[in-house]
């Protein structure tokens, strides 16, 4: 990460010339913005703004939490509400810091990608006069071969190489500024990534009961609840339908699920009707769209027979508690109970509507509130009845899942009894009409998506890694090599051969330099000095002294 | 083969603390070495000084006994890593048993976590000593943390061996779990020289008070501070692929890649941290110990984010096995 080796620590120098005062506070302000202590302020700025979001409970998460949240904090809720604090990742603030967070790196890397782009195109720099004052040093005896054969040792090591005269100089390591730019201009990549599928993705969950009357097609009002991207029209959505034949689950004895599988039938325009299995890990790939399995319970089936002997069905899921052994909560409702077969005069205050807890395996005495195991080892149904108006004509909108209070409170609707149910049993009213619990259906709780960025997400993501690995341990070094002419009066044993200067610079925090420069530089001393050559000569020399 | 890897587990803490015992030793021995290595030189000046006087054959005798408690602080710290060693693999072999009890990797819930995770710190701390036994005495705080954290998985934490649920079964889960574990192991040891750079270039500034002094026989603040770069950087790509293959998983499997679910955020905040220490070590007018304490800091967020989460908030991570 030398991103920020060469940031501007502080605001520059002001010109001499005096500039338009607007002109440099803009400046400036630019300069501050692009400093590497305001990058590393806003991001811990924005490692803060993240904390709330983990804490408070977000609406596109858990919008029930952030109901019961309201609930349990009447004062506060509704204070945090007005900052954003349910909704921090989407939030001005939350998005005011990443916002600045990227132009600040903009800001940043335009300029080191231009100069890395000139830097990759020119030649290693002259070498220094005086080569001693760079932090690797040595004076030796230069090869036969001269320049050109210091030039062959390191373009072998793959040194970037300029040959001036009787200099050398080379340069390495410039990935780690192409990998560092890398990096962060796949920061940018995946921010585009994450903005691309909020703006073109889409995505629906529902609930699908098992069997054929409960298929549904992949339209926006067939979701319980549905997210468009703001480019995204209802008539975009891919054109599908789906319906759910068979779910399996498997248990361990301790309640724990092990294996879940969905079996539906796809059918669609654009495909033949096909079945297909999906299950948590492996979500249903369609094109445009994939399914997902979130979760499972039961529907159980209701039969009511009013006392017109007219029999409604109902299988409406309950929802389940979030307890291990499934015990469940729904509604069934029958709006249309007690019409007169005779006038069909609708009777509103005659309506029809069961509230129960479903227990797939209820204990063996009561209290029959908590079932024992997941799957249906001895299904109790426990049910309420309520006669009366349901307050659906009403025209506000109502859970399906649960029953409208405020017709309980006003009295508008009332309980005529409760019964517990065993399958296949009927339970009689006291108007004579009858209620039958026939069994229960499986239902899956699906979300629908279609996120044309994550491709793009994850091919910026690989490019990330690349750059990163690149930043961290990439080293640019420099090395220079000067051949200068051996000095005849010193008496040296290397005196009247020549002798090559060699210096070396990491440009980078790079502990191993040293060590690497020793190799480098013993290998283009060795390289074309065969060691049976190099004694002899020292053996001659010696033998003339 | 579960009983077994628990017992090996409580094996594993004892010899741990075994090790504790000896680098602590160590440490309180190194009293007598220092003093040795200031009174020799002393000696050597009085000789040097009254350089007629016949040398007195005293300091000859005085030094094997002076150094005695120097060889038996060494022979203590040895015994240290000894312990440590043999700790690892008692450790390793709780992991690998615990393994095939429950025919899967080890990586299931908190405890599981736990131990997979101080064992990636131990082993990468063998490797640190080994290239570098110079840095033998940080073996005290190191075998500490493990005395810690392995103890709070055995009696906190400890579940018994069940399957994974559906959502965890996915050859995904071996690849960000293995890669998150490992990250977490490498942060972990890499804390070590961090809080332990921090008291000794206090020290080395000539603060003495509590927590300073503890540092006076550390290595030196340089070397601690380049190993816990050294740590981090080789962490925070891993932690960085760990977080991306997260990503694909919960696409895979929750339908989306990245969905501030409680783990999610914190995992963003600790990268976030992280990147912030990376960024303010490379920059140069950012001091060492600041950008030090960012790594604390974000050390700090990863325990937070196994510890804070799971107990305290529910998501979709939620497979502490604590009920």
């Amino acid at each position: 990460m030398t991103a920020v080796d060469d940031r501007p620590e502080t605001v520059a120098p002001a010109p001499r010339r005096r500039p338009n005062r607007l002109l440099a506070l803009l400046r400036n302000s630019w300069r501050q913005l692009t400093s590497m202590r305001t990058a590393l302020i806003l991001l811990f700025l924005l490692a803060i703004a993240a904390i709330p979001g983990s804490v408070l409970p977000q609406r596109g998460i858990s919008p029930e939490k952030v109901n019961e949240y309201f609930v349990d904090h009447p004062d506060l809720a509704p204070r945090l509400d007005r900052i954003g604090a349910f909704e921090v990742f989407g939030s001005v603030w939350f998005s005011a810091i990443y916002l600045l967070l990227f132009t600040s790196l903009i800001g940043c890397i335009t300029p080191r990608l231009r100069d890395h782009f000139r830097a990759l195109r020119s030649r290693p720099p002259a070498a220094p006069k005086r080569m001693a004052r760079l932090p690797q040093h040595t004076v030796l005896p230069a090869p036969p071969g001269g320049v050109a054969a210091i030039a062959e040792v390191l373009r072998k090591r793959r040194w970037r190489v300029e040959v001036r005269g009787d200099e050398v100089s080379a340069e390495k390591g410039y990935l780690k500024e192409t990998g560092n730019l890398l990096f962060h201009t796949s920061l940018i990549a995946v921010l585009i990534g994450v903005a691309l599928g909020s703006w073109y993705g889409w995505s629906g969950n529902r609930l699908l009961v098992a069997g054929a009357d409960n298929a549904f097609c992949n339209t926006r009002q067939q979701y319980a609840e549905a997210k468009l991207g703001p480019r995204v029209d209802s008539a975009d959505l891919p054109r599908f339908c789906l319906r759910l034949d068979d779910f399996q689950a498997r248990f361990l004895p301790s309640g724990q699920p092990e294996f879940f599988n969905a079996t539906v039938t796809v059918d669609g325009p654009d495909e033949p009707t096909r079945s297909a299995d999906f299950s948590v890990n492996s979500p249903l790939r369609l094109g445009d769209a994939s399914v997902y399995l979130l979760g499972h319970g039961y529907a159980p089936v209701i039969r009511y027979t009013d006392r017109f002997g007219n029999s409604q069905l109902s299988d409406e899921p309950f929802l389940t508690t979030g307890d291990m052994g499934l015990t469940s909560e729904g509604l069934a409702a029958f709006p249309d109970a007690n019409v007169d077969p005779a006038t069909g005069a609708r009777a509103p205050d005659q309506q029809m509507a069961f509230t129960g807890i479903y227990l797939p395996t209820a204990p063996e005495q009561a209290p029959f509130v908590r079932s024992q195991y997941p799957t249906e080892r001895n299904p109790v149904l426990n049910l309420v009845a309520y006669r009366g108006n349901l307050g659906l004509d009403a025209g506000i909108p109502g859970s399906v899942y649960q029953l409208d209070q405020r017709q309980v409170r006003t009295g508008k609707v009332k309980e005529v009894g409760t019964k517990l149910l065993r399958k296949g049993e009927t339970w009689k009213l006291d108007d004579g009409s009858t209620v039958e619990f026939l069994g229960t259906e499986r239902y899956v709780t699906l979300s629908v998506r279609h996120d044309p960025g994550a491709t793009p997400l994850l091919i910026s993501c690989a490019a990330l890694l690349v750059g990163l690995m690149g930043s961290l341990f990439g080293r640019r070094r420099r090395v220079f090599f000067r051949v200068v002419p051996g000095d005849p009066g010193e008496g040296s044993p290397t005196s009247g051969s020549s002798l090559m200067e060699v210096g070396g610079l990491p440009r980078t925090d790079y502990p191993g330099f040293a060590d690497e420069f020793t190799q480098l530089v013993a290998a283009v001393n060795g390289a074309e000095r065969p060691e049976a050559e190099a004694t002899e000569r020292a053996g001659v020399r010696e033998g003339a002294e | 083969m579960s009983a077994l890897s628990d017992n090996l587990v409580t094996f594993a803490i004892l010899a741990y603390l075994v090790a504790m015992i000896g680098h602590a030793v160590e440490y309180a021995l190194g009293n007598a070495r220092t003093r040795v290595a200031t009174a020799a030189p002393v000696r050597e000046l009085v000789g040097a000084g009254g350089g007629v006087v016949p040398t007195p054959p005293a300091p000859v005798k005085s030094s094997p006994t002076d150094d005695r408690p120097a060889r038996r602080a060494r022979l203590a710290g040895l015994i240290g890593v000894g312990a440590t060693a043999v700790a690892a693999l008692l450790h390793l072999a709780a992991l690998v048993t615990r393994g095939l009890a429950a025919d899967r990797m080890p990586w299931g819930n908190m405890y599981e976590f736990v131990l997979t995770v101080t064992f990636i710190g131990v082993a990468a701390w063998l490797v640190v000593l080994w290239k570098r036994p110079s840095l033998r005495k940080l073996g005290l705080f190191l075998t500490l943390v493990m005395v810690l954290l392995v103890a709070t998985a055995e009696l906190v934490l400890y579940v018994p061996i069940v399957p994974l649920v559906p959502a965890l079964n996915s050859y995904w889960f071996i690849i960000h779990v293995s890669t998150i574990v490992f990250a977490s192991g490498i942060f972990l040891l890499g804390v070590v020289p961090a809080v332990g750079f921090l008291m000794r270039s206090g020290y080395e500034q000539g603060k003495r008070s509590f927590p300073y002094i503890l540092a006076k026989r550390l290595p030196g603040a340089v070397g601690l501070e380049r190993l816990t770069f050294a740590l981090h950087a080789f962490a925070f790509p891993i932690f960085t692929f760990a977080v991306i293959a997260g990503a694909i998983w919960a696409e895979a499997a929750w339908g989306r890649p990245w969905g501030w679910d409680p783990k999610e955020t914190w995992a963003f905040i600790s990268w976030v941290v992280y990147a912030g220490y990376l960024h303010a070590r490379a920059t140069p007018s950012v001091k060492r110990n600041v950008a030090t304490w960012i790594a604390v800091l974000g050390f700090l967020t990863m325990l937070m984010n196994l510890f804070g989460v799971n107990i305290f908030f529910t998501g979709l991570h939620s497979y502490g096995g604590l009920d």
